[in-house]
């Protein structure tokens, strides 16, 4: 794959996914949305960079998912729908934040159960034989039903990506409560190409442009949630802000912005207005 | 020559996979006698690790696909580890994303195999939504599923049991003027004629309605039977408490107005001693337990009539 990183896209996609989230965020704050939210402010930048290298994938996503879906094309217009229960979203308002599927992306969603997508999406590259991308957090990553499908990935040689967007946080619990391994270590020792690397586009891209060539594949994104496990609210200033450090070496990052924060508010906008 | 339920299986697997592209799943599937000769050896076989969860999973998410794919659940005890992708995903995407997840899943039973493999299931896909369920007994009724889950896009549950696998003849109902109306499910209908002929030496007459369909549940020619008996009895080859032959009796009771009983497994662990011995109903159960509803039913008809 002879790609090029486009930083500028990739600006432009985590700013769609910060105001999009943030508009989620204030909707659920003022009780438009009465149903539980999963929101992604903060780890924007995965799917982000995943998804300019894997453009046509199919894609499983989790609870978190409303930046994967954006990320990869998904209809801003249906997810504000979704998210208000609303019959034009993209699962027809009966699924919510957590449960997003639009078979235009194509999208697949799942039920609730966390890394229920993981088999899924293996399942789905296996009888498709195309490009599949699972995405989840590292809690899910570790469930027995996700380890025995990296391995079955690995024994049929799949065209399979897992994405792994390691907040460090189940919940509240950090990994160091949960288990003294890498999933990455363990997905390398069955033979799938496996990296770590940190929420930097520039080494996601990097990572995912090799992994590509060598699928099937894992990737472990450090990241960073702002906001609580559900809901709009926060403990304090985040760690770090990915987005914030791209502001300061992207050209032109205002104006993107700008641009982006004024057409996701329209977007809401434009829908509350009709409630 | 007839054709064996196990050959049928088998011959309607070939087509699939060789013909329709389709794909089958299981654990030691190309091994241990092809699961008792209904497996072809042909392409588009996979076969799973040893992992209860995330292979039903992995089949779920080919079943998206289209591919229409056949687990094979060796024991359906295995279920209990199995059902989660089937319950919380397959059964649930038609609702809930408007996109099904049609999978075939066959689902075994064994007569006298102790702890872990010996159960009858088709109670626990009933009891949620979203699966089409049915035991087939019989090669005609195994084509009749097929073609049902080939023109549906559900989820469906097939509770087999190997006692069929050799069974080439058709089970017929009968609806004769009689006392009471069995209606036998999965293996325990290989028993009913049994019954009814130890009944018959008593002058207590039976017709028997047999059961394929579990959901939706087809209940008309029950109906016929027990409009012309006094009283039935639902007998099933998984636990009674709870289970399919409970439900169907309560249906049946609102649906005739007529008694009808729920007959199946004793409400303990099975095991393969004396002692922990549990099985489907066999002829001298149903007839005890016959004699007892009979007896019960014509005291109250009695008892009515006296009131009247
Ligand atoms: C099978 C299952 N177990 C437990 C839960 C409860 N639960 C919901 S979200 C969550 C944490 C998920 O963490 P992770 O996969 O890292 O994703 P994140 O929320 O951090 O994005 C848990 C444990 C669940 N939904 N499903
Ligand atoms: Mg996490």
């Amino acid at each position: 794959m002879g790609e090029q990183i486009n930083f500028k896209e990739i600006f432009r996609k985590m700013c769609l996914i910060r105001h999009f989230e943030l508009g989620v965020a204030e909707a659920y704050k003022e009780k438009l949305i009465p149903w539980l939210v999963y929101l992604a402010v903060g780890q924007e930048s995965p799917s982000a960079t995943i998804s300019t290298l894997t453009k046509g994938a199919a894609v499983f996503t989790q609870h978190r998912g409303h930046s994967a879906y954006l990320a990869h094309g998904g209809n801003p217009q249906k997810l504000v729908d979704e998210l208000l229960g609303l019959e034009s979203g993209c699962c027809g308002g009966k699924g919510g934040s957590p449960c997003i599927q639009d078979l235009d992306v194509p999208m697949y969603g799942h039920h609730g159960l966390i890394g229920e997508n993981i088999p899924l999406a293996t399942g789905h590259a296996l009888a498709t034989g195309k490009l599949t991308v699972a995405y989840f957090g590292d809690a899910a990553a570790e469930e027995d039903y996700a380890l025995t499908s990296y391995g079955f990935a690995a024994t049929h040689k799949l065209p399979i990506l897992y994405v792994c967007e390691d907040n460090d946080l189940s919940i509240l619990t950090p990994i160091k409560d949960r288990r003294n391994w890498q999933v990455y270590d363990v997905t390398r020792s069955m033979g799938l190409a496996s990296a770590a690397v940190d929420d930097d586009p520039k080494e996601i891209f990097t990572a995912a442009k090799q992994l590509l060539n060598r699928l099937p594949a894992f990737i472990n994104i450090k990241t960073c949630r702002h906001l609580w496990h559900q809901g709009n609210n926060c403990d304090g200033p985040p760690k770090s802000d990915r987005l914030a450090e791209m502001r300061k070496v992207i050209p032109g990052a205002s104006e993107i912005e700008t641009e982006v924060k004024a057409y996701v508010r329209n977007l809401w906008q434009k829908q509350l207005q009709k409630l | 020559m007839a054709k064996t339920v196990a050959e049928t299986i088998k011959e309607i697997t070939q087509q699939h996979l060789e013909q329709n592209n389709g794909l089958l799943f299981g654990q030691a599937i190309t091994a241990v006698g092809w699961v008792n000769n209904t497996v072809p050896n042909c392409r588009n076989i996979v076969e799973f690790p040893m992992a209860d969860v995330s292979n039903m999973g992995i089949a779920c998410g080919a079943a998206i696909s289209g591919r229409r794919p056949i687990i094979v659940i060796r024991f359906q005890d295995f279920m209990w580890l199995n059902s989660s992708p089937l319950v919380n995903y397959a059964a649930k995407s038609k609702d809930i994303f408007g996109t099904s997840t049609p999978i075939f899943v066959r689902s075994l039973a064994q007569k006298n195999a102790g702890c872990v493999h010996a159960a009858v299931l088709h109670s626990l896909f009933m009891h949620m939504p979203g699966f089409r369920v049915c035991s087939p007994m019989t090669p005609n009724e195994y084509q009749e599923v097929w073609h049902d889950f080939m023109v549906h896009d559900d989820p469906m549950y097939v509770s087999e049991h190997r006692t069929s696998f050799g069974n080439t003849e058709e089970l017929k109902n009968n609806y004769d003027q009689a006392d009471v109306t069995l209606i036998p499910i999965s293996d325990s209908r290989f028993n009913v004629n049994e019954a009814v002929r130890i009944l018959a030496k008593e002058n207590i007459a039976c017709n028997v309605a047999h059961v394929m369909w579990l959901k939706p549940f087809k209940n008309d020619h029950i109906l016929k039977a027990l409009a012309s008996s006094k009283c039935g009895l639902v007998i099933d080859a998984g636990f009674e408490i709870c289970g399919a032959a409970q439900s169907i009796a309560y249906s049946l009771i609102w649906a005739s107005d007529k008694p009808v009983k729920a007959l199946g497994l004793y409400d303990k662990s099975v095991g393969v001693t004396p002692e922990t011995e549990n099985a489907t109903p066999d002829a001298q159960r149903i007839a005890e337990v016959v004699r007892e509803i009979y007896k019960k039913t014509i005291k109250r008809d009695q008892y009515k009539e006296n009131v009247r």
